[in-house]
């Protein structure tokens, strides 16, 4: 399989996980939906690094997989202290700054 | 056929509907553990891709961590059984439209060809030439993502403190 093959599956991907955070409400829904789009981006880095026969873009995803999940474990403290001062897990309810 | 084809094809089904299953499932719980078999079939891309140790590192970090994570966040804030869980999507039409247009601007750069079939030998040994890399030419930013980590843990911390 060429590179088209995995950067098309690659973009698939991404725009299921650009869907998941447009149509959800659950905050933690949202998170799942970017932990998809963030997942397809590190499919692109192996892919393009493997078909350039260079190491860098696999070190690369190294990096972006730690802050994705540093990301992931913020958004979802974030999430539950939300639920705790809230009381809501619905991001249709947590409108503060709506003028 | 090729082999390779056959599990590409294969894992990129896989891959494909436990991602919609994610976005679309009505429970969350059940929206969590379809994102962990998303997770593992990424890995099974990269096995595909010769990418052996982010294959192991997806698995660990990702498909291990963020599940763990996102199952404690589910129970902390939601019952794990009951209607509570079920959550409901809005705007539908709207958001497939927004990501069928992404999808079709992508395929269709991606469609424009000079993308090359052939993969060029690597050097060596792909997690040998990682790990060096990481300590040699790259060690600057191995230690800015150590000081990243340790912020949030900290800050997960902070977040997660008991009230006084």
């Amino acid at each position: 399989m060429g590179l088209q093959a995995y950067l098309t599956l690659a973009a698939l991907l991404f725009c299921i996980g650009l869907f998941g955070v447009i149509t959800r409400r659950n905050t933690i829904g949202i998170l799942l939906g970017i932990e998809l789009m963030l997942n397809s981006v590190n499919i692109n880095l192996v892919a393009f690094s493997r078909f350039g026969g260079e190491v860098t873009g696999m070190i690369f995803t190294v990096f972006t997989i730690c802050m994705t999940v540093s990301e992931a474990a913020l958004g979802l403290a974030i999430a539950i202290l939300l639920f705790r001062v809230r009381r809501t897990a619905s991001a249709d309810q947590l409108d503060l700054l709506k003028g | 056929m090729t082999l390779e084809a056959l599990a590409f094809w294969v894992v990129s089904i896989v891959l494909v509907g436990s991602a919609l299953a994610v976005v679309l499932t009505k429970n969350l719980f059940h929206a969590v553990l379809w994102l962990a078999l998303a997770l593992t079939g990424t890995a099974g891309i990269f096995l595909l891709l010769e990418a052996e140790f982010l294959a192991a590192v997806q698995l660990l970090l990702y498909a291990g961590g963020v599940i763990t994570i996102a199952v404690f966040a589910i129970v902390v804030t939601e019952r794990l059984v009951g209607e509570r869980l079920s959550q409901t999507n809005r705007n539908v039409a709207g958001g497939a439209i927004v990501a069928a247009a992404v999808a079709a601007v992508l395929v269709s750069v991606l469609r424009g060809g000079g993308l090359p079939i052939v993969r060029p030998p690597m050097a060596d040994d792909a997690t040998a030439a990682i790990g060096e890399g990481v300590l040699t030419r790259y060690v600057l930013p191995f230690e800015l993502l150590a000081l990243l980590m340790l912020a949030a843990l900290i800050a997960a911390i902070y977040f997660a403190r008991p009230d006084e």
